[in-house]
């Protein structure tokens, strides 16, 4: 097997001090097994995770750049959408 | 780290076109340790005797097999693969520097002996050959490394610290080399052959494995014991990666096996010229 047919994974690091898995890179490994090792000696080797996530790239959908305007542009002048525009209530804490 | 080898010292051991000052600059040198920003193994008291031989045999077969490691440094078939097995290097470095320390200066105990007072086994020394070669060597040693591992880590004895530390590197060195074998024997028609292959050329080297060690601190029955579980463990593996136990002797005039008296294959002397060369031709030379 050569290394052209291996796929590629996306890796999810979940530090230690973080609530949510974080994209971290991706890399080549023929199954998930060892797609799990790759990622653990890639992107944790200075202890940077307690979880690991790999996930086939393939399987990833993503939105396109050439819908990049109709999908973005529209929120960009509605600042109103931002909850900024409130007083906050007397005795709401931790808003 | 003594500040002995000026140029008469060096003269007997290589050539001496090392820097000119480099004797004197290691008077006041803290180490290579405070250069590097890597933290020196200290604290834990020199050890003498029969428990010193034995850190030196098991030291030497961290460094050795660490040095065999490292060759794969841009060599290895994928980068992924690389990063792995410069993993694993590192972490048989790590140990081997713990157990050289217990036993003496550890640059001195690596850089400057001679072939003949290394006490690794040969398994160690082999070249890495194809990657299966490399797997097949990574399994043998590292299921056996966590084996007596485990059981110097809970007996008290003087190697329990470092044991303790290291034996969760070795689960892992021996879980990636078990990957390896499954998919290796387990693939292709080729990566089939060339794993069997492997396990049955570095079969004969296994048996030194399990010579007793005295100093370790372990029960007369340990080496026996662990032998037997070994063979299991290998067993079960190859078994799963559709392998066949290879059937040559592993102790006797047919096997190999006197690494830890002093006496090494072929290939060990040029490993380590080259592995020495440099602290040699430039004795205390620093970053």
């Amino acid at each position: 097997m050569s290394h052209d047919d291996w796929p590629l994974w996306e890796v999810f690091v979940r530090s230690r001090r973080g609530l949510s898995h974080t994209h971290a890179g991706s890399l080549h490994a023929p199954d998930a097994e060892l797609a799990l090792r790759n990622a653990r000696d890639l992107y944790t080797r200075r202890a940077e995770g307690v979880s690991i996530w790999v996930v086939p790239s393939a399987a990833v959908a993503a939105s396109s750049p050439d819908e990049k305007d109709a999908f973005f542009d529209p929120a960009a002048d509605k600042p109103y959408r931002h909850p900024t525009f409130y007083d906050i209530p007397e005795g709401v804490r931790h808003l | 780290m003594t500040a002995d080898h000026g140029p008469g010292a060096s003269a007997a051991t290589g050539p001496a076109n090392g820097p000119a000052n480099g004797t004197a600059s290691r008077a006041n040198d803290p180490g290579i340790g405070a250069r590097s920003g890597v933290a020196r193994p200290t604290g834990e008291p020199r050890l003498t005797g029969a428990p010193a031989t034995a850190a030196l045999a098991l030291g030497d077969d961290a460094l050795v097999l660490s040095h065999r490691l490292a060759e794969w440094a841009g060599h290895a078939p994928v980068l992924e693969e690389e990063v792995a097995l410069a993993n694993i290097a590192l972490d048989l470095l790590g140990q081997a520097r713990l157990l050289l320390s217990l036993a003496g200066d550890e640059d001195e105990l690596a850089y400057l002996r001679e072939e003949r007072a290394f006490r690794n086994v040969q398994l160690v020394e082999q070249p890495n050959g194809d990657f299966a070669v490399t797997i097949a060597r990574q399994l043998y040693f590292s299921v056996h490394q966590e084996l007596l591992y485990t059981r110097l880590a809970a007996g008290g004895g003087p190697f329990a610290a470092v044991a303790a530390k290291a034996v969760k590197e070795v689960a892992y060195h021996r879980d990636h080399a078990e990957q390896w074998t499954l998919r290796l024997g387990d693939g292709t028609e080729e990566s089939h052959r060339r794993m069997s292959a492997a396990v049955n050329g570095l079969w004969r080297f296994t048996g030194e494995l399990f010579q007793p060690l005295e100093g370790l601190g372990l029960d007369p029955a340990a080496p026996a014991a662990m032998e037997a579980e070994w063979l299991e463990r290998i067993a079960s593996v190859l078994g799963r990666a559709t392998l066949s136990v290879p059937d040559g002797p592993r102790h006797g005039a047919w096997a190999a096996g006197a690494g830890r008296q002093g006496l090494h294959t072929e290939p060990f002397g040029r490993m380590l010229a080259e592995m020495q060369h440099l602290h040699r031709s430039h004795p205390g030379a620093s970053w």
